[in-house]
């Protein structure tokens, strides 16, 4: 959440050559700690993909007898849940629900709030203050408080979920793209567009959108990091995904039972949450930092 | 500074409306008729439409939302459906202890977000430096809750030492500084200072890195100044922006403390949240994030009048 609006207003501005996403790239290879987050992501992303081919148990099949076993027993090298299934494919399973409700919200927030923002930001005077006052009431929330909030009153589920993280990242997403499009907007070749007679929806479509996606697509990678923890945090709470269902936070919540029997067993999903989250964190640093010229 | 101050108040009245409209909202959003929450399933039809007309859902909804918010204004928020108590009490009782947690979360993730964040910039790109913004980074982008469960799982289960739950003798009514009950505030305090600290940490390396590139920290050395000198006029101009961050981390885990008040059983706001929606208890729910959404636009309005103060610069328009 470190991107302020200055910052990525600032990258807005950026002059672009054609060779412009090679220096991004090599600027990224070049950053060691990125790459390896990147790395990680990419390997997470993949075991959600190849889960069934991956794991060595049906991640729903229990056993009463194996019902918690330790981390190391035979034929469960990461133990056995609350319900005796196997905790290793368990977590990659996981994989797959936790990424979704994690990753889905910011890119439908992201595609929501950059056409409010943009809107907002090309249209300027009344719509965009209009705009911008409503966003701010949505925004008078902690962003914990607002999803809890919403998918409460909308109870349990994974379309709830997602629809109140959804919700919850639009007006943060909106006022980025709200105001990388107004200084866009104040740029000469825009004012030269609107000389020539180009429409709205053309110098929008031709001019502004180009300049401004990059910025708002970082911004929202950064938000990747806290969806992931508040969606994570929804199923913890029992909102969210419900059982049987592997996810990483609903697996915490049912395990918090067990951690006086076994412990470690019982922080497991947890470690998976905090490495998804901590990889796309540094990775978006990374994609920032290569983004921004000035470096 | 007074015209400054009136403006801020005024813009926070639409604010406030718009956020008691949105709590309005909740109950409404949720599935089904509101009143399957309040009566019992097999309640015959005369006693429904007896109960619409009480709670009013047969009016429209904009009069509902001006009864409601007129009540809400008097202080009443109505009952909550599993305890019968008014929601009022329920949540200022809370909110006491939610406040003790809080404020003890922020003052040490502050201070030691603040010296992180100090040395960091101050020894840019050093060793220091590269631990500081590492330990940031973890802060941030560790899920907190599982946090405190590893807290519980290290010092309450492995060693011993520190109780797991609960805020000590007397429950939720009685809280004294007094070791008895601070044993219990220690892990979650620490777990939620995670929180405000890598935020901290980031926010203040930047400010003094930048501060030390401006050219009257230059002028201070070329006069003469010692370290110790220039220091102060760091802290000094940093003190602004770090102040409005503290205040604006303390709004977010008031609002946001409800998980890892749910980790510790700590009897505050958002434990009450998590029995709400777990007992589908709708008007606790709603009056809950009415009274802590409006502490943080408040905390808000406070945070800009004090940095604005503080700071005269600010004071634009």
């Amino acid at each position: 959440m470190a991107v302020t609006t200055e910052s990525v207003a600032h990258l807005a501005t950026i002059e672009k050559s054609q060779g412009y996403w090679r220096s991004v790239w090599t600027r990224f290879l070049r950053d060691k700690v990125a790459v390896c987050a990147g790395l990680v992501a990419a390997g997470l992303v993949l075991m959600a993909i190849f889960a069934p081919w991956i794991a060595p148990a049906d991640p729903l099949d229990g056993s009463m007898i194996k019902r918690l076993s330790p981390i190391g027993t035979e034929g469960y090298p990461l133990g056995a849940d609350e319900l005796g299934r196997d905790m290793l494919s368990r977590l990659i399973y996981g994989a797959r629900l936790s990424l979704f409700m994690g990753v889905v919200p910011v890119l439908i927030a992201f595609i929501i709030g950059s056409a409010i923002g943009i809107a907002a930001g090309y249209l300027g005077g009344w719509v965009n203050t209009v705009t911008m006052r409503v966003l701010d009431v949505l925004y008078a929330f902690p962003s914990v408080l607002l999803a809890i909030a919403i998918s409460g009153a909308l109870g349990a589920g994974i379309l709830n979920g997602l629809l109140s993280l959804t919700v919850v990242f639009i007006p943060p997403i909106a006022r980025v793209a709200e105001s990388v499009t107004t200084s866009v907007r104040k740029l000469e070749y825009i004012e030269a567009a609107l000389a020539s007679g180009a429409s709205s929806i053309r110098i929008v479509r031709d001019h502004v959108l180009g300049n401004v996606l990059g910025p708002i697509f970082v911004y929202a990678t950064s938000l990747i990091s806290v969806s992931m923890i508040l969606a994570a945090g929804l199923s913890f709470l029992g909102l969210g995904v419900s059982p049987p269902n592997a996810e990483w936070g609903l697996m915490l919540n049912t395990l918090r039972n067990a951690i006086y029997v076994q412990p470690w067993l019982a922080a497991l999903p947890g470690v998976m949450i905090f490495l998804t989250s901590i990889s796309f964190n540094m990775l978006s640093d990374g994609l920032r930092s290569a983004m921004d010229v000035k470096q | 500074m007074l015209s400054f101050i009136l403006r801020r108040i005024i813009y926070t009245v639409p604010i406030m409306l718009g956020v008691s409209l949105v709590c309005f909202a909740l109950v409404h959003i949720s599935p089904g008729d509101p009143l399957v929450s309040i009566l019992p399933p097999d309640a015959s039809v005369e006693l429904q439409e007896q109960m619409m007309a009480i709670y009013g859902f047969d009016r429209s909804y904009p009069e509902q939302f001006l009864r409601w918010l007129g009540l809400a204004l008097q202080g009443d928020l109505g009952n909550s459906i599993a305890t019968g108590r008014p929601v009022v009490t329920e949540v200022f009782n809370a909110v006491g202890n939610t406040l003790i947690l809080a404020v003890t979360a922020t003052i040490i993730g502050f201070t030691l977000g603040g010296l992180f964040g100090f040395v960091a910039g101050y020894f840019r790109d050093s060793w220091i430096d590269k631990l500081a913004t590492a330990i940031s980074v973890v802060g941030v982008s560790v899920p907190h809750y599982w946090l405190g469960m590893v807290m519980v799982i290290i010092f309450s289960v492995e060693l011993r030492w520190l109780p797991a739950t609960g805020a000590g003798p007397g429950g939720s009514s009685q809280w004294v500084w007094d070791w008895e009950h601070m044993q219990y505030l220690i892990l979650p305090a620490i777990t939620m200072s995670v929180i405000p600290m890598g935020i901290v940490a980031r926010t203040v390396r930047a400010l003094v890195a930048d501060i030390l590139q401006q050219e009257f920290v230059s002028g201070l050395r070329a006069k003469g100044l010692l370290d110790r000198g220039v220091l102060a006029h760091v802290i000094k101009n940093a003190a602004p922006t770090a102040l409005a961050v503290m205040g604006l981390q303390l709004g977010y885990l008031l609002g946001g403390s409800i998980l890892i008040e749910t980790v510790f059983s700590w009897p505050g706001t958002g434990f009450l949240l998590g029995q709400a929606i777990f007992q589908r208890d709708l008007p606790l729910l709603q009056g809950t994030i009415l009274v802590l959404a409006m502490f943080f636009v408040i905390l808000n309005l406070l945070v800009d009048v004090g940095q604005t103060a503080l700071d005269p610069r600010l004071q634009r328009g």
